[in-house]
């Protein structure tokens, strides 16, 4: 079988197209090549949706976390606790079974005049309930980072922002929301790499990999235990992530040039990673 | 446990719940949070010695060392931890294995890799397969804990390689001017100094190797995850103690467990963030001088 025939086979095995049964004897590099990237699929959709979706609630936990009222405080120091305090994997576990005891036949809400069947079968998959898990964490995690961002917005670009008149929305949309991102853009970018190597945990937390439909780290493992070679497999997923982690620091060091595009060139602070691991 | 909970099908309610949870199946969960503690305790100081010797490779003349250690500290960044998990014990014990095949058994001239297999000569195994089983539990939680040592030493030796380059260079000049060698400098002023500017790296790692700890259940060592899962998951009438499926629960309690470790370390750390910074040219330092003039 040629190569060609293996990339139409299974680069899309991951989502379901494609053949069905995964090779099983006589792996050829290209197949173990193919497969591990066809699952990168999935650890791109988890980081991406995740980082997204997290993106915003973690602007709103870090902005209720600074507030004075004690009922906004309390609870965003809570969530950032719990989230940050435990680990991924025991949050996985957690989700997963207790996405398992909500009742099979769906919720059934009495709303007076209408009810509403809410079918919650979809969340013990993997797609929506581990997406809901990443997507708490992440957020979870950037807002504590936002959070030291802005607290570390300088007094003299508020004390501007008055003397021009701007308060409330318009203060924040305009002064304080883009210096918070500027402070919080390396570190943000170091969570965003973390963030798409922890997607590689789904698969072996009791998030059950449905007709074999995994992530790079999922097909990689199936493939190190079946040749018991793990010198083949595992770099090759390694390989993918280092890719993966180039393009995102790219990325988000094109959207860095952007925060700063005000500054003289020469002032602009590059993205240097310099990975201090904040997780 | 205890003399009345015989039979555990004629009692109910508390007394229950007191048999339920010390019977011997719970005893061996609770002694899996010492493994925990034990894997904490062997891989911290692992992954420090690990990290410091990257760190001082990072910074050889050598250019072959600076090298492997620049790699070293390289890997981490961008592949996840956990591939690095699942690597580490099966290579290690492969490399081993095959070593020990080829010092032993010289003679045997098969491959040891023969398609989907990996057959090295009896002698060879590790452990020996006659090795009574608690051999076979200690070689893997080896394996498990030099994984961890490797990975996070990975992160130690950037954090480090970060503290040596935040001592001030004016304190090494100085050392030089003094007459000490490159190699006293090092280990008299570099070293003692170099600390307090790593300890907030450092705390964070321990966090973090906190929270790795679970992974040990990918691992096959029979942890906390592993026990939740054993003893949480539904019991039928054939067992002592029946009971439907109670894993969030027990997840749960992990999860208070692992919460109420992260918090003492914060506080524990705290203290010792203090204490470091007494004296320092830091502005925690400066300002423990301005509070207490």
């Amino acid at each position: 079988m040629s190569c060609l025939q293996t990339i139409q086979d299974y680069a899309l095995r991951s989502v379901g197209i494609g053949e069905r049964l995964l090779p099983r004897s006589g792996f050829t590099l290209c197949e173990q090549v193919t497969l591990i990237g066809s699952g990168m699929i999935w650890n791109v959709y988890f980081g991406l949706f995740a980082l997204l979706a997290g993106f915003f609630l973690a602007t709103a936990v870090a902005l209720a976390r600074l507030s004075p009222l004690v009922a906004l405080r309390k609870p965003a120091e809570w969530f950032i606790f719990l989230f940050r305090g435990s680990p991924l994997f025991i949050q996985f576990f957690l989700a997963y079974e207790a996405f398992v005891l909500l009742p099979k036949a769906g919720l059934t809400l009495n709303l007076i005049f209408v009810e509403i069947t809410a079918d919650t079968r979809w969340l013990t998959r993997a797609w929506a309930g581990a997406l809901i898990v990443l997507f708490l964490n992440t957020a979870a995690y950037t807002a504590e980072i936002f959070y030291g961002a802005l607290r570390s917005v300088p007094r003299g670009d508020l004390e501007a922002a008055d003397a021009y008149g701007l308060s409330g929305w318009a203060r924040f949309r305009r002064v304080v929301w883009p210096t918070m991102l500027r402070l919080a853009w390396p570190a943000y970018t170091n969570e965003a790499i973390f963030l798409f190597h922890a997607t590689t945990l789904v698969f072996f937390s009791g998030f059950p990999a449905w007709q074999q439909k995994g992530d790079a780290l999922y097909y990689a493992k199936y493939f190190a235990d079946k040749t018991f070679n793990p010198f083949v497999a595992y770099p090759i997923v390694a390989g993918y992530f280092i890719l993966m982690t180039l393009v995102i620091i790219a990325i988000f060091g094109l959207i860095n040039r952007r925060l700063n595009r005000h500054l003289p060139p020469e002032a602009r602070p590059r993205l240097r990673i310099r990975p201090q691991v904040v997780r | 446990m205890f003399a009345s909970c015989a039979d555990p099908s004629t009692i109910e309610g508390l007394h229950w719940l007191a048999c339920y949870l010390t019977s011997g199946k719970h005893m061996a969960f609770y002694a899996s949070f010492g493994t925990v503690m034990l894997l904490l305790a062997i891989t911290a100081p692992a992954a420090l010695a690990f990290g410091f010797a990257g760190a001082m490779a990072t910074r050889s003349r050598l250019w072959p060392v600076q090298w492997l250690g620049r790699g070293y500290t390289a890997m981490v960044r961008g592949v996840p931890d956990i591939i690095f998990f699942l690597f580490v014990p099966i290579a290690l014990d492969q490399a081993l294995e095959w070593v020990r095949h080829k010092t032993i058994c010289p003679d045997w001239t098969e491959p040891v890799r023969r398609g989907s297999d990996f057959v090295v000569c009896a002698q060879a195994k590790l452990p020996l397969s006659t090795s009574p089983q608690w051999v076979h539990d200690t070689y893997g939680f080896a394996l498990a804990v030099t994984a961890f040592a490797v990975v996070f030493g990975a992160f130690a030796a950037n954090v480090l390689h970060g503290a040596m380059r935040a001592v001030p260079r004016a304190q090494i000049e100085t050392a030089e001017a003094y007459g000490m060698t490159h190699g006293q400098a090092f280990w008299r002023i570099l070293v003692p100094q170099m600390w307090i500017y790593a300890l907030p790296g450092l705390s964070n790692l321990w966090m973090i190797l906190i929270k790795a700890t679970p992974l040990l259940f990918l691992l096959g060592v029979q942890d906390i995850v592993y026990w939740a899962r054993e003893l949480g998951g539904a019991k039928t009438s054939i067992y002592a103690y029946p009971h439907p499926d109670w894993r969030i629960y027990y997840f749960l309690g992990l999860l208070v467990f692992y919460l109420g470790l992260t918090k003492i370390s914060e506080v524990v750390l705290g203290r010792l963030n203090a204490r470091l910074s007494h004296g320092q040219a830091t502005l925690a330092g400066e300002a423990q001088r301005k509070a207490t003039a």
